[in-house]
């Protein structure tokens, strides 16, 4: 069938076909982003390359176009170390702890956020 | 303007324009989807630098349209490499590697230019360049080091660029005086920062470099004569301008 994309009709059937094997020179890359200096790199997905200096030009495209950015890192999937799902457990505590959950941390974003505010508006 | 420095900024931006839209056509077709995506995108940055180009030799938008979508082919004067069909991967990595070392130096060079908005746009493009360049060693490097499959395509595709390439540094109608009007510095010295960039590239990349005292440059590009490549291209580009001529916008 004729495509209305010219691109399409150019393109020739594949004669030769290569085999590759899933996981073969590729691998998985964590793609970590920061915003601007001074900030944590956050994670923001993760890419497919063969090197790491390529996982960095594909994070650049992926994740670094639609918000601002001075940094990145890439980091192979695989050096990642983590706990089994199967130890969640572990986090869990017998009897009520929230007093010690860290919900300071989040509001003292929100502090040096307002008190930035109240100095530049001065 | 004089009709020197516009026929300057008009074939820089005919290069990128074209050369833009041939690197778009491997949208949604590319090797794998990272690579897919950044070789659109930094198509899609070289169309607006050259629409920035456009618009430069005049304010109007709907002008740089029509310098875009409406003009003859023996008004185009971009070279003969970027009008070169897509071909395979290993041609447009490598056009994109010997282009792209090009227009980030071009653009180097224009960051001191006598003639302001060129100044200001280097320095705008900067960064963008500054990716291209990046993007296309580091697939330099892979590939020509790769396999032995890999490296012989590198090989020949630098073998069939090389001509082309030299026909980017056409000399074209007025150059002298852009040269003495210090609006830039010239095709000549341009190819001679380029050949000395490229070298130690193509060299880590082990592949070999022919003898350029042996090489004919692909010219006519800069004074209007083109390759059988770029009528059907603006034909195909021009498609849906072509359907609906009084549109205002698409």
């Amino acid at each position: 069938m004729k495509s209305f994309d010219p691109r399409v009709n150019r393109i020739k059937p594949i004669e030769e076909k290569t085999e590759m094997n899933i996981g073969e020179a590729w691998e998985p890359y964590e793609v970590f982003h920061q915003k601007k200096r001074g900030d944590h790199h956050i994670h923001v997905g993760s890419v497919h390359a063969p090197n790491a200096a390529q996982a960095l030009l594909f994070a650049k495209e992926q994740y670094g176009r639609r918000q601002n950015c001075v940094n990145m890192w890439v980091v192979r999937t695989a050096d990642v170390t983590q706990f089994q799902y199967d130890d969640a457990d572990i986090f869990e505590t017998a009897i009520d702890k929230e007093y010690r959950e860290a919900y300071g941390f989040k509001v003292r974003d929100k502090i040096n956020a307002y008190k930035k505010q109240q100095t530049e508006s001065k | 303007m004089t009709p020197a420095l516009y026929n300057f900024i008009l074939k820089t931006a005919d290069d990128c324009f074209i050369l833009g839209h041939r690197n778009s056509e491997w949208t949604g077709f590319g090797p794998f989807m990272e690579e897919d995506i950044a070789f659109a995108s930094m198509a899609q940055d070289k169309i607006g630098h050259a629409w920035l180009l456009y618009k430069m030799l005049d304010e109007n938008a709907a002008a740089a349209e029509t310098l875009a979508f409406k003009r003859a082919e023996k008004d185009f004067k971009c070279c003969h490499f970027v009008e070169q069909p897509i071909g395979e991967y290993d041609f447009s990595l490598m056009r994109h590697f010997l282009f792209d070392h090009a227009d980030q130096l071009r653009y180097e060079m224009l960051m001191n230019s006598s003639f302001e908005p060129l100044a200001h746009f280097a320095k705008k493009f900067k960064g963008e360049l500054k990716y291209h360049t990046m993007h296309a060693d580091t697939f330099i490097l892979q590939l020509g080091n790769g396999n032995e499959e890999s490296k012989a395509r590198m090989q020949s595709a630098l073998n069939f660029c090389l001509p082309l390439a030299l026909g980017i540094f056409e000399v074209y109608e007025g150059e002298q005086e852009i040269i003495s009007q210090n609006i830039f510095a010239g095709e000549k010295v341009l190819q001679e920062k380029w050949l000395e960039k490229i070298l130690p590239i193509i060299k880590d990349a082990g592949l070999q470099m022919p003898d350029m005292a042996t090489l004919q440059a692909v010219n006519g590009g800069r004074h209007g004569f083109h390759s059988d490549y770029l009528q059907p291209l603006l034909k195909e580009m021009r498609e849906v301008v072509d359907a609906f001529p009084d549109a205002i916008e698409w």
